[in-house]
């Protein structure tokens, strides 16, 4: 599956792209407005073909994105997905409590985590050694908050709130809580 | 002039509060409550991004301190800066451009000092209290009083409550002057004048070859069309309001009401329901609004494609009303059919009505070419690239597979939130300020053209980079309302920080410009009561 850092990255550079064209663009126009003009005033079928280039992008986007992220399709469709390996977290007074003290995948599995809050609105999140996400979910009280992932490499992560849940929440952390194996 | 002399005087001694009309006065006060109000959430902001580099820079703010900032910051921005500055302008745009008198100055001032006071209640019910349940009031953490004082909380609420009943003044008296019959005139058609200023004429109009005529101006109307969220936004802030005053009130007479009583899903849903009236509604109908107008004023030219002007706003009304879900993607509870359609389908009609604004304006300046370059179209063009910046970044983060690695992290909050409202927002409000300055003031100078081109810098280059650092960091994992407390990203809060402080020169420079403009005799005279009967 393709992992979270690639398709950040893709998105760094389409963002970045996109911003100095768009400073470019605001930069050239703010100089051309105080020069001389022909007089001409826009087409409307410039103004047409814009309308239709947001239209494209607008729809695009979202099918570009079903089709290259995996998780996308398989969270929508994650009701009808047999899971390798279940998990049942329970969170209460800021704290997580885990079915046992380190949760063990094993490459490539489908494993689906299912967490309940007693209390508070919480949020869950993967994380990797270096700080950056691996994935999150809202935590709802009352509700069932699951998610399905396939890890696909060995690896270790913490678990984190991903949620404000009060001053008493900063240090809902558990370092090293998960283990992907070969 | 000496330096005392201005500072006491204004500038050249232009300024006279004497000639102001209660109009321009009312319109004036509200600019100078909203200012104090954003000078307010410049230094909470430097706060919080000195505390996020290192704990021991922010003046002994502690981790409660900060998250009862955090969650004042943005309800101080939105409620006691900007609606006050856009209250203020438009409370004297739409009787200015109808040409006709405010239905009731009265109701204005009330307006006024229901927001002053309600912002000063709630922001020092947190300050003292650390009453922090941030502005998204996540069920039940407000009504959690194992964390939170019951009394601070209580009168924090009465603050918020203050604010919304202030605003439901400036709707109804937005409403009645559109429509009322001063004395003297003709009977006004109330029903044709808010069909108009709803927009359904501009829509009608599109696909009719007998076109109506549009009895209000663009800028009314989409001053009309943003005050209708801003009415629905109101209404549901203050049901909440009261859902959690009832648990409050009940825990001081000594009863522990259930939380579970109130479904949190639901909850979440009403109140992002209201409140993405503010941030996809009103905020964005009244800055295309603004847009049109300013374009309109700096060229004295017709606006380009006018009709279609009118109908996106129309669009953009009915989108502000069924795009909530984008704040609920990562909720896996909610129905997966309301975060395709209102999170991903109708947010990306933004990029669309966003667009045709941008495009609209950029284009109605164009034909007016040479444009001198002063400081209203400036900020105009600093507006306009802060939303071609910041609505692209809402709409990838509203994709149900970036949100999944986005949601709640730097990136949401610095290059779309911070970005949208720094850059985009405040920028064009700047513009407003700077181009109505002489028609609020009866011909006031501004002090220095220097002070203003260093203000447009400062905020333009500081606003952008707090954005992108903060964004680069959110892209490495770094969480909002969160703390770090071993220095995971300090390279980018350090940058943000930095940058942050660009936006604190960039402020005080402004201030210091305006003040001298108006003197500190100017500014206390726009307290006074009007010595002009004329409205």
């Amino acid at each position: 599956m393709t992992d979270s850092n690639i398709v950040l990255t893709g998105q760094t550079i389409a963002y970045t792209f996109y911003v100095l064209a768009i400073m470019a663009l605001m930069g050239w126009f703010s100089y051309k407005v105080t020069r001389n003009g022909s007089g001409k005033v826009v087409k409307p079928a410039l103004f047409y073909s814009f309308v239709g280039f947001l239209v494209v992008i607008g729809v695009s986007l979202h099918i570009v994105t079903h089709e290259t992220i995996p998780w996308k399709s398989m969270d929508l469709n994650r009701a009808e997905i047999k899971a390798d390996k279940e998990f049942h977290i329970t969170m209460q007074n800021h704290k997580y409590l885990l079915p046992v003290p380190k949760l063990t995948i094993t490459k490539n599995e489908k494993v689906r985590f299912i967490v309940e809050s007693k209390d508070l609105t919480y949020g869950f999140g993967l994380f990797r050694n270096g700080n950056s996400m691996v994935f999150q979910m809202q935590v709802i009280p009352g509700h069932v908050n699951d998610i399905l992932w396939q890890f696909d490499r060995s690896a270790v992560y913490s678990i984190r709130s991903t949620e404000y849940s009060g001053p008493k929440g900063v240090n809902m952390i558990m370092r090293d809580a998960i283990e992907v194996v070969e | 002039m000496s330096f005392i002399k201005t500072l006491t005087n204004s500038e050249q001694g232009l300024f006279k509060p004497d000639s102001l009309t209660p109009m321009q006065k009312l319109a004036l006060r509200f600019v100078v409550v909203g200012l104090i109000y954003y000078g307010v959430v410049v230094i909470e902001g430097m706060l919080m991004r000195l505390f996020e580099v290192n704990q021991g820079l922010a003046l002994g703010v502690s981790p409660e301190q900060f998250f009862a900032i955090m969650t004042a910051h943005p309800l101080v921005g939105i409620f006691g800066s900007t609606y006050s500055i856009v209250f203020g302008a438009f409370l004297f745009l739409v009787p200015f451009l109808m040409k006709k008198p405010l239905w009731s100055i009265k109701l204005g001032n009330w307006n006024l000092w229901l927001i002053t006071i309600g912002t000063f209640v709630f922001w020092f019910a947190g300050f003292v209290s650390h009453y922090s349940p941030l502005y998204t009031l996540y069920w039940p953490l407000p009504a959690d009083f194992s964390q939170f004082s019951v009394l601070g909380g209580t009168f924090f609420i009465v603050g918020i409550a203050l604010v919304m009943v202030g605003t439901a003044f400036f709707v109804i008296n937005i409403y009645k002057t559109i429509t009322y019959t001063p004395e003297g005139w003709g009977k006004q058609p109330k029903g044709a004048l808010i069909k108009s200023a709803l927009g359904l004429t501009g829509l009608t109009n599109l696909f009719s070859k007998k076109k109506k005529e549009h009895l209000v101006s663009l800028p009314v109307a989409a001053i009309a069309r943003g005050t209708v969220d801003t009415a629905f936004n109101a209404v549901v802030i203050l049901f909440a309001g009261v859902l959690i005053l009832i648990y409050m009130v009940a825990e001081l007479f000594g009863v522990s009401l259930k939380h579970s009583a109130i479904d949190a899903l639901l909850y979440k849903n009403i109140f992002w329901w209201g409140l993405d009236l503010i941030a996809d509604g009103l905020v964005l109908i009244f800055v295309a609004g603004t847009w049109y107008l300013l374009a309109t004023l700096i060229t004295g030219k017709k606006l380009f494609m006018e009709n279609w002007a009118r109908a996106a706003l129309f669009v953009e009304m009915i989108v502000s009303w069924t795009v909530w879900s984008h704040h609920l993607m990562s909720d896996q509870a909610q129905p997966g059919i309301l975060k395709i359609l209102s999170g991903e389908m109708v947010t990306a009609f933004e990029l669309i009505t966003q667009g045709l604004a941008f495009f609209i304006t950029l284009a109605t300046l164009w034909s007016a070419r040479p444009l001198k370059m002063n400081p209203p179209l400036k900020f105009l063009l600093g507006g306009l690239l802060g939303f071609a910046l910041a609505v692209p970044a809402g709409i990838m983060q509203a994709d149900l597979g970036l949100n999944r690695i986005l949601h709640n992290t730097q990136w949401i909050v610095g290059p779309h939130v911070h970005v949208a409202i720094l850059i985009g927002l405040t920028m064009t409000l700047y513009s407003a300020i700077y181009f109505l300055f002489p028609i609020l003031t009866n011909g006031a100078k501004l002090y220095s053209n220097k002070l203003a081109s260093f203000h447009f810098w400062a905020h333009l280059l500081g606003g952008i980079g707090m954005g992108a650092f903060m964004g680069m960091a959110g892209l490495r994992g770094m969480l909002r309302r969160s703390i770090y407390l071993n220095g995971e990203f300090n390279i980018y809060m350090i940058l943000a920080a930095i940058s942050g402080s660009f936006l604190l020169l960039a402020f005080l420079a402004f201030f210091y410009n305006i003040v001298m403009s108006v003197g500190l005799k100017g500014v206390l005279g726009i307290f006074m009561p009007a010595k002009l009967n004329t409205t």
